[in-house]
């Protein structure tokens, strides 16, 4: 767990904090339903949650492409969009590690918009370092019935220190049991544009991944970030694979009734 | 060393269907990265340890000028000369110079990068001069006539049987006739033909890990103790070195070596430290008679004050490629060139030129592990990606990759026609699907369905949705 100290006390922050939902792009084409997840567990910590509608994507495709003009111009309109929140939040460590990582150090120090940058990073938050070192949040009321692996996505984790809370939240689900696989904290080999720029030798990392997973025994794989979890379960499917993947927020938010990331309305349901 | 980095796709694709390299290469995962993670967690200070060696480095580069003209001096002061080459060229004209005044007809070496990076042994072959490798990895790979695969390991995309074979292949020459299949058996003959080697070398060349000012000393660290053969028994002993290995203090050594070993091997310390100041003195009963440094640039000072300066501070330790899992699953000859990993894929473009190494950058996953587990705390990561800006900037970006990047950008800057494109895009991939939950093919998208499955949107995208279920819920 976190320190006590990391959680922000009640006179520091509204009770009920006004969040802006950052969608993210995946989310928002492949998997609506984390996006749902997300806002249910946000809600039912206490906060009043809203979705800007100028929303796209946070930009890092642009700028780990290095493509600098761009990446400024997608965060200039993020920045806009979300300013007026209490908090942003993400349900991805990569996309909330931009925000808040890398967007202060877009914009020449001192500028406006590098203040503006700064602000808004302050504010940024993983949904579930969100969720229990801001909220405080300690225990859902969900239940899942079968034992499930964890993968640590690669932001979240060394970006923004995302590795207790998940498990932490995890831990209070009903009928669920983690068994850790090995190279938890390893890549999966994603990696944005990595994964079809080099599509061999990301083959063979998630090859590698999803033979931890399957290792396991587990009958679920869950994660923070859709990318990652768009590449694990694509393998698993590819593979045979009976494991189902879902977002941790679909588990925690007693959201994952439906069919699994990759699976159809044919496999059989969690 | 002729670079083979524009052709890094080529290769680690070759690499991955190598059968032999990825045998050795399951084994350097659990090793090395074990044995640091061990060895880091048994010793609580190792963070303020690093945050100590970074600031080590960081004064020493801020005054570098400073601390060389002192090592020089008391280098110089020892008895020992000093030789300053701008450029690998020069390095190995001086090289190559001290070894016909010495009237060298056979030189033993050490383990060097910047000796790779000079590419000495060409050189001196080239010369007429015989070289023999001495550290077992160098030795093996000599004899394969391959270059270093890692930067401490060299060898370690060998197995064992491609060794014996080897051995074999080299030996009959020695009087060594039986294949040698065990490790200690295989070890023995390396050690009893190196011997040979070493009582007859004219000159000894080593690398260094550290240049102390204050004293003058060159520091190695080995664990096979040959780099103290090389530098005490030949009549001339030469230290290669890129000039960014200069410290302060003997303090500051310390400090730095506590970090190293663990970092690499996951020791506490290499088994052999050995600090060499100048030639044999008066009443000494060994060492060299001649002792020359040659302090090479090669870019480094290009690199001060850049915005790759922070890999200046660089120990050589290769943390990073060993918790690197392109690397871990590619190896390090598909880098194609001296350094490999994490840290080659920046000095690489670096000292090279972006032009035609500008794949090495795009090789990674940015997943910061490398960050992670550098000792002196290189934000690896910030530099690849700096490196694929000069690439863009440049118009080095295959023009497929940026005008995909071009459109998209233009989409997402435009979001209420970003929301009608995807839209429309989630709906026909939906309906493509069929309810299976997933493509096994899709036109355009052969990169990703090689190896796995895409899993298919829902139908529908969540701003949609979302605005759908608000209007439901409004009285």
């Amino acid at each position: 767990m976190m320190a006590e100290s990391s959680i922000q006390s009640p006179a520091e922050r509204p009770v009920h904090p006004r969040v802006g939902l950052f969608v993210t792009c995946l989310v928002d084409l492949f998997r609506p339903n984390v996006g749902f997840a997300a806002v249910k567990l946000l809600e039912d910590a206490g906060c009043r949650v809203e979705v800007p509608e100028l929303q796209v994507c946070c930009g890092q495709p642009a700028y780990n492409s290095g493509d600098a003009p761009d990446t400024r111009a997608l965060a200039r309109r993020v920045i806009e969009a979300f300013e007026p929140f209490d908090y942003l939040v993400a349900p991805s460590g990569s996309c909330a590690g931009m925000i808040k990582d890398h967007y202060p150090r877009l914009f020449a120090a001192s500028t406006p918009w590098a203040a503006r940058a700064e602000q808004l990073a302050e504010r940024t938050h993983e949904l579930m370092s969100f969720l229990t070192d801001v909220m405080g949040v300690t225990a859902v009321a969900a239940r899942y019935d079968g034992t499930v692996t964890y993968h640590d996505s690669c932001s979240g984790l060394r970006e923004l220190g995302v590795r207790e809370q998940p498990r932490a939240l995890l831990a209070s689900v009903e009928g669920l049991a983690v068994e850790e696989m090995r190279d938890a904290n390893v890549c999966c080999g994603f990696g944005g544009t990595f994964c079809v720029k080099f599509p061999r030798i990301s083959g063979r990392m998630v090859s590698e991944k999803v033979r931890n997973v399957t290792d396991t025994g587990a009958t679920t794989l869950l994660g923070g970030d859709l990318g990652c979890l768009l590449n694990m379960a694509g393998r698993l499917k590819r593979s045979g694979s009976p494991v189902k993947v879902y977002h941790t927020a679909e588990v925690l938010a007693g959201m994952a009734r439906v069919p699994g990331i990759g699976d159809g309305d044919d496999d059989s349901g969690a | 060393m002729q670079s083979q980095a524009h052709d890094f796709k080529r290769r680690a694709e070759t690499a991955l269907e190598d059968m032999e390299l990825q045998k050795a290469l399951a084994l350097l995962k659990g090793g090395f990265t074990t044995k640091r993670a061990q060895a880091v967690a048994a010793l609580p200070e190792f963070e303020a340890l690093r945050t100590a060696g970074r600031e080590i480095k960081e004064h020493t580069l801020g005054h570098l000028d400073f601390y060389l003209e002192r090592y020089e001096e008391q280098v110089r002061a020892s008895g020992g000369h000093v030789h300053w080459a701008s450029t690998v060229e020069e390095a190995r004209t001086i090289v190559v110079d001290i070894c016909a005044r010495a009237g060298a007809q056979r030189v033993t070496k050490g383990k060097s990068m910047v000796g790779e990076e000079i590419g000495v042994n060409e050189a001196l072959e080239a010369a007429g001069v015989d070289v023999l490798e001495t550290d077992l990895g160098e030795y093996i790979i000599q004899l394969a006539g391959e270059p270093p695969s890692h930067i401490i390991a060299p060898a370690i995309h060998k197995t064992k049987a491609q060794i014996t074979e080897l051995f074999h292949k080299h030996h009959a020459r020695h009087g060594k006739t039986e294949r040698v299949t065990e490790v200690a058996t295989i070890v023995n003959e390396a050690r009893e033909v190196l011997r040979e080697g070493f009582l007859a070398s004219d000159v000894g060349i080593t690398g260094a890990n550290f240049l102390v000012a204050e004293n003058g000393a060159s520091v190695i660290v080995t664990n096979e103790g040959n780099g103290d053969l090389t530098n005490t028994l030949p009549r001339v002993h030469i230290v290669t070195a890129g000039i960014e290995k200069v410290v302060p203090t003997l303090e500051d050594v310390s400090t730095i070596l506590r970090l190293l070993a663990r970092s690499a091997t996951g020791q506490e310390m290499s088994v052999y430290t050995t600090f060499s100041t100048g030639p044999k003195r008066q009443g000494d009963l060994d060492g060299p008679e001649e002792y020359h440094v040659v302090l090479l640039d090669n870019g480094r000072s290009q690199m001060l004050g850049n915005e790759f300066h922070e890999m200046l501070r660089c120990i050589r330790c290769s943390a990073c490629m060993n918790h690197c899992p392109v690397y871990g699953a590619v190896g390090g000859h598909a880098y194609g060139w001296v350094y490999p990993g994490p840290m080659g894929s920046v000095l690489t473009p670096v000292m090279l030129g972006i032009e035609k190494t500008s794949t090495l950058p795009n090789a990674c996953t940015l997943n910061g592990r490398c960050q992670e587990v550098c000792p002196m705390q290189i934000p690896l990561p910030e530099m690849l990606r700096k490196l694929r800006e000069r690439e863009f900037a440049d118009g080095l970006t295959p023009r497929v990759a940026r005008m995909g990047l071009k459109a998209w950008s233009f989409l997402a800057r435009r979001p209420r026609l970003y929301g009608m494109v995807t839209r429309v895009g989630v709906k026909a991939l939906a309906l493509v699907a069929r309810g299976k939950g997933r493509l096994r093919w899709l036109p355009l998208a052969g990169a990703w369905t090689a190896a796995r499955d895409l899993p298919a949107p829902a139908g529908e995208t969540f701003q949609q949705a979302w605005k759908r279920r608000r209007r439901g819920a409004s009285p």
